[in-house]
């Protein structure tokens, strides 16, 4: 742990959110965003510093219009959520109940907010009433190496006949039936977060945790109108890889014990949080932990720019993407593969294929071109 | 990716500029295609909030939604939209020739079909939306539209699947058509920004194409082809522009928000008739104008559909329509890549790199040679070519030639760099072959084992009678009052 | 008896009993069948069955030596069935089918016998006549597309398959249909059980192929909530060389998999093409030695010598398949693609491993159903060529495969497929020999 605090310097870890967990998979090779991501690393600030900021930004109309569809969905005590509900898990809910597991007044800690779901949850399972109940805002929390993170509650978790389900909702429109794949996906993986951690949560409190089904339930815009529509989603595969992505995250010790000790991604912020550490210094520390770029990064790490740069700096051959890589057979720099394709360089053990192919395609090229 | 487009690439890192990929164009350009370039507000599935259109690069036609949340406001856009597109299109409908068929009535054909050219797929993807969310509107009734706007939706449904079909030209994506035929320095992803691929293909003097791909990539310069705007536009300009619009709707509220949108869409016009230019560069392929042709077909038939008064497109394929469209695209691909291939040494060297295709020099050659007594007696000529391709064909491979499209050969043998093949389609009914059908001794010939040969399917149920295993016959279409108030917000 | 496993046969005659006795109750049966867990005989059985009762069957294969290996079969089964076949115009009669089947191109050619065999394509041209019983085969291999085409042609019918191997597959984006019920692209199965999801689906739980060694690790590994077992019980087949061995690598691995029924013969980790020389020389030379140490194979079907088209060599790839064959692998031995070894049986097979020498997986290359098909073809023994290193591009790979609504949820995932049959094969490792 005292490892981790000093890789990330003195400011509290970056916490955890569901998404930022569900982006875990997003390129697991990456023992730079590995172990950045495991010391709670704020990824965004330090590619500011290094002067490649983060391409990523939301415009506010679309932050507008999922607030408020959220509230639509929620209004009067989750009643269009309710109606949703009956159709879709064709199930008689002639009333329920609506607990908001957020509103405890004051201004409390994650920790006993946590505890206060962790309370009504409890008796919401020991419970066998069959009423439907909602708890809106969960405080879960989830272990990620070692540390505890506590997921912004914006779900809902829905109680029947002593089942639970996690309710997701979404803004962007199911138009006859069918998404954007993309932000399904995005949509899968983060709510397998909610379920694991509410999984989590039963088992510890000692019951089953398969009664949090694993058929999410999806609530989006239907077609061009505002009518909230719900779909049930399996998530059984990305749980299968979140789980797999968690473990590995608890094996990142081992990157880390081949780093130096001195290592540290501080950005040393003055009094008014303004980073001080020198570029050059911090951009050494950050190439000390090998990357694997790769042009998906671009929609799904914050250091995208940086180790793009970085990869073109080095002529390699992971810029132009994974399936050029995987036509060059393993040659890993533009001007090594170019060398192979004139003849200016003899091949190396085990490159004799590769060259072959590269002299034919530059000659074919030559010919037709 | 083959061996030879990943090394158009890295020979693209080498020098600078992208390399290309094509020695010829694979898709039909108009004369006088239409440009369209639609933006959406952020957040919404499919709320128009901006489009420049027009075939006259000097002229674009900006439309605006002021408020993009207000119903009213879009379906007037969608009206002003089908203003532009209804004549663009259905000029093309003046003009038809008769089309001579084998053992069929001859039908009209119309000469020439509209084209539109939109920036990339996420613009097609978005014009498929809004044909979806304006096809089943009515003009009459609680909620009327202008009695244009159900044709627009009609029409860009049309265009948008067409889109779809393999080797059509009636709605192009810039980005596509261009990475069809030029190779960058960057990755595929990276490549649907059309500005920054653009820079690669042409970069302004003084820069290296990687140099002009940076710079792209900043919106302030290089504001996103859409639909989705930039988040810092929408931030800093869009959005007080349309609070302004709200809090006094008027004139001068709607011309503060086109001039912000038109800063967002101008550069974006001016890159997509650099698009046309650079395409045109390009001499067409045989292949495409015979794909041009199918597509006037497929527009003159749609054309007709919408006279005589048929529904809107369904919102989805029914299991037989889905099957038959299937057949028609699988078979459209097959065609597509052949005929790509057999257009340009470029793309046929991809298959010559994996040993699916040679070419070589005639080595010796048999034209006489015959198989079968008699009545039965063919024409089976007999020809042996050298070759320093990596040939990997087995015995009994059909072949295709691009020199002799007729033809159909067979792969005898291959013994190191020596292929014997066999003629055995194509070479006519006479006792001798005619002189220049078989290729002589010292030519250069190229084989490949790509068909564009047309099998049919067999024929598919009528819907209404889908068997059991498919749910049976589908409940016929009654067009439902839901879908045309259905609201659009 | 009570609380006694019944013997394999025992248990897979009660399902063949439950199937047969389900056909008259339901408009459409499906039958799950493992890796060589007796689908013809099934299929052979039901249509003995099916033609006592003296209506006329209609039976569907997928491609036209299915067809013709099942006519061998019905011959062999009820001699006195008149059975016919039909077939396009360029179709050149093998010999094993000689005599066995009345053949034509039109039905009317083919008189009137009781059971008429073809493939899915020449059916769907068969015209209007419709049957009151049908057997469809490969039924998971057939895209529903073709289903549609034919299914009009039938009353009832037993659709049989394997729904570990692959996937139908289209060279077209299918986006469009994806999440309907009748999307042209899923299995002709998936889309008889979405639209009558009540028909009894049956399974079949013994290979007869697999032995002991391979059932339960292809069981797990691909069908994990509908496992089967092997139908011979560990020991009962042996696999021993009458030629003496020179310790080299290859004998060594040959000899693994010999006594263990695995052996994955593993070559140092580098990138390479996939056309990797040095791994397609191991596999053709692991045949060639394979047959140079004349084994013979010794099971419940007595002794017998495996020859040379006993043995086959899988690969994901044509260009694979291409560059294996040229490197010489003994005369008999079969070389093909996943795709085209499925339904069929060796005794010992030669796999290279799909993710060899790779640096990223492709959804293509993950694909559970293609590596069930290369590791579940042998009655004895399976040899796997890889290169060191697939554990850790397993690890390194990123989940970012897009969601359709609607579309329900394939298991198992390649990714975990891969792993767990990984997982066993470490057990059964041989470092390669440095070449020359
Ligand atoms: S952007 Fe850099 S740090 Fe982030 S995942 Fe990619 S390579 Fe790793």
């Amino acid at each position: 742990m005292e490892r981790f605090d000093r890789l990330r310097g003195a400011v509290p870890a970056r916490p955890h959110d569901a998404r930022a967990i569900a982006a875990l998979a997003a390129n697991p090779g990456c023992a730079r965003r590995a172990v950045m991501d495991a010391a709670g690393v704020d990824k965004d600030a330090t590619a500011t510093h290094l002067g490649f900021p983060a391409p990523f930004g939301q415009s506010p109309f679309a932050i507008t219009r999922g607030n408020a569809f959220e509230a639509l969905v929620k209004d009067s005590g989750c009643a269009e959520l309710l109606r949703l509900l009956r159709e879709l898990l064709g199930l008689p809910i002639p009333l329920a109940a609506y607990t908001d597991l957020g509103d405890i007044g004051g201004n409390p800690s994650a920790h006993l907010r946590h505890a206060h779901t962790l309370k009504l949850i409890d008796r919401a399972a020991r419970d066998d009433d069959e009423a439907g109940t909602l708890y809106d805002h969960p405080l879960l929390r989830l272990e990620i190496a070692g540390h505890t993170s506590y997921l912004e509650p914006d779900v809902v978790a829905f109680r029947l006949a002593g089942r639970f389900h996690i309710v997701e909702i979404k803004s962007f429109a199911i138009v006859d039936g069918q998404a954007e794949p993309d932000k399904v996906a995005a949509a899968a993986r983060q709510a397998a977060v909610y379920v694991l951690a509410l999984r989590t949560m039963l088992a510890e409190l000692g019951h089953d945790p398969a009664r949090v089904s694993h058929e999410v339930v999806l609530v989006c815009p239907e077609n061009f109108a505002n009518r909230p529509a719900g779909t049930l989603l399996d998530v059984r595969r990305e749980l299968a890889v979140l789980r797999r992505q968690l473990s590995r995250m608890a094996r990142v010790g081992a990157i880390v014990d081949g780093l130096p000790e001195e290592l540290t991604f501080d950005l040393a912020p003055d009094a008014d949080g303004v980073p001080t550490r020198p570029v050059p210094e911090l951009r050494e520390a950050v190439r000390t932990v090998g990357a694997r770029y790769a042009p998906e990064c671009l929609s799904t790490c914050d250091l995208c720019f940086f180790c793009r740069d970085e990869a073109a700096a080095g002529g390699s051959t992971e810029l132009l993407g994974r399936q050029v890589r995987d036509a060059l057979g393993g040659v890993a720099t533009v001007s090594e593969a170019l060398g192979l394709a004139d003849g200016s360089l003899t091949p190396g053990e085990g490159q004799e294929e590769i060259a072959r192919l590269l002299r034919l395609a530059d000659r074919i090229y030559a010919e037709a071109g | 990716m083959s061996t030879l487009a990943a090394l158009a690439r890295l020979r693209a890192v080498r020098t600078g500029t992208a390399q290309r990929l094509a020695t010829v164009r694979h898709c039909h350009l108009s004369e006088r295609p239409m440009v369209f370039i639609p933006l959406r507000l952020a957040g919404e599935a499919a709320a128009p909030l901006a489009a420049m259109v027009g075939t006259d690069p000097g002229h674009p036609h900006l439309l605006v939604v002021p408020q993009p949340r207000d119903r009213d406001l879009r379906f007037a856009f969608a009206a002003e939209l089908a203003e532009i597109v209804l004549p663009y299109v259905e000029g093309f409908l003046k003009e038809t020739e008769t089309v001579e068929r084998r053992g069929a009535e001859p039908y009209e054909r119309c000469a020439d079909a509209p084209q539109l050219l939109v920036p990339g797929r996420s613009a097609l993807a978005f014009t498929l939306l809004l044909g979806r969310s304006t096809r089943f509107r009515r003009a009459e009734g609680p909620h009327a539209v202008h009695p244009s706007v159900p044709i627009l939706g009609r029409w860009l449904t049309f265009f948008a699947q067409r889109a779809r079909h393999p080797g059509s030209a009636l709605l192009l994506a810039a980005t596509e058509a261009l990475s069809l035929h030029w190779a960058t320095g960057q990755s595929a992803l990276e490549d649907a920004n059309l500005a920054s691929l653009i820079g690669w293909i042409d970069p302004p003097p003084g820069t290296t194409g990687a140099d002009a791909a940076r710079e792209a990539e900043d919106p302030l310069v290089w504001p996103p082809a859409g639909p989705a705007t930039d988040p810092g536009f929408d931030a800093e300009v869009l959005a007080p522009a349309i609070r302004a619009y709200e809090e006094a709707p008027g004139e001068r509220a709607a011309a503060r928000v086109a001039e912000a949108v038109r800063t967002q869409l101008d550069p974006t016009w001016r890159l997509m008739w650099r698009a046309v230019d650079l395409l045109r560069g390009l001499p067409e392929g045989r292949g495409a104008s015979a794909r041009w042709e199918t597509d006037r077909g497929s527009f003159t038939a749609f054309a007709e559909q919408l006279a005589e008064g048929g529904p809107p497109q369904p919102k989805h394929d029914g299991a037989v329509a889905a099957a038959s469209r299937l057949a028609r695209m699988e078979r459209a691909q097959a065609s597509y890549d052949a005929q790509r291939a057999y257009d340009d040494p470029l793309v046929m060297a991809a298959y010559r790199l994996t040993g699916e295709a040679f070419t070589g020099t005639v080595v010796a050659s048999d034209p006489a040679n015959a198989e079968g007594e008699g009545r039965g007696r063919k024409l089976r000529p007999l020809l042996t070519v050298r070759t320093g391709d990596p040939v990997r064909l087995a015995t009994g491979t059909k072949l295709g030639t691009p020199d002799r499209r007729g033809q159909q050969a067979e792969v005898v043998e291959v013994d190191g760099e020596l292929v014997t093949l066999k003629i055995v389609k194509g070479m006519g009914r006479g006792k001798v072959a005619t002189p220049g059908a078989v290729p002589e001794v010292g030519d250069q010939v190229c084989y490949a084992a790509l068909s564009d040969e047309y099998q049919p399917p067999a024929s598919l149920p009528a819907p209404e009678e889908t068997p059991w295993t498919h749910g049976g016959p589908p409940p016929e279409y009654v067009p439902s009052t839901e879908d045309d108030q259905e609201e659009w917000s | 008896m009570i609380g006694a496993m019944p013997s394999p046969a025992a248990e897979a005659a009660a399902v063949v009993d439950a199937v047969l006795d389900d056909l008259p109750r339901h408009r459409g049966v499906v039958v799950d069948s493992p890796p060589g867990a007796g689908k013809s005989t099934l299929v052979v059985r039901a249509a003995g069955h099916l033609a006592e009762s003296g209506e006329p069957l209609m039976i569907v294969a997928q491609t036209n030596e299915q067809v013709d290996d099942l006519i061998v079969r019905l011959a062999e089964e009820h001699p006195g069935l008149p059975v016919g076949r039909l077939s396009a115009s360029d179709y050149v009669v093998p010999a094993r089918v000689m005599g066995k089947a009345a053949v034509g191109t039109k039905l009317p050619e083919l008189g009137d016998p009781a059971v008429v065999v073809a493939t899915a394509d020449k059916w769907a041209w068969a015209g209007d006549r419709t049957w009151p019983w049908a057997i469809v085969d490969e039924a998971y291999q057939m895209r529903s597309d073709k289903l549609l085409r034919v299914a009009g042609m039938f009353e009832r019918a037993l659709f049989v398959g394997d729904p570990g191997q692959l996937d139908p597959f289209s060279v077209v984006d299918g986006d469009r249909w994806a999440g309907l019920s009748w999307d042209p692209l899923q299995s002709a199965v998936a889309v008889l059980l979405r639209h009558n999801p009540d028909l009894p689906v049956h399974r079949l739980p013994v290979s007869w192929r697999l032995p002991a060694s391979a059932a339960p690790v292809v069981s797990e590994a691909f069908y994990p909530f509908t496992g089967f077992r092997a139908g011979t019980e560990p020991g009962e087949r042996r696999l021993v060389f009458r030629a003496g061995g020179m310790r080299t690598a290859y004998d060594r691995a040959l000899e693994e998999a010999a006594s263990g029924g695995w052996a994955l013969y593993e070559l140092p980790s580098r990138h390479t093409l996939r056309t990797d020389a040095e791994a397609v020389q191991a596999a053709a030379l692991l045949a060639t030695r394979l047959v140079q140490r004349a084994p013979v194979a010794i099971s419940e079907r007595g002794e017998r010598p495996v020859t040379a088209e006993r043995i086959a060599i899988g690969a994901a790839h044509r260009d694979q398949v291409a560059a294996i064959l040229a490197a010489g692998p003994p005369p008999g031995v079969t070389v093909d693609t996943a795709n085209r070894l499925q339904g069929r049986e060796y005794d010992v097979t030669i796999v290279l491993h799909p993710l060899s020498g790779r640096r990223d997986a492709t959804a293509f290359h993950l694909e559970s159903g293609r590596l069930c098909v290369l590791t579940s073809r042998h009655r004895h023994a399976c040899v796997v060529v890889a290169r060191a290193g697939i554990p850790e591009l397993l690890d390194a790979h990123p989940s970012a495969e897009p969601v359709r609504l609607n579309v329900p949820v394939k298991f198992p995932d390649g990714w975990e497929a891969n792993q767990a049959v990984l997982a066993h094969l470490a057990g059964h490792r041989v470092e390669a020999a440095p070449l020359r």
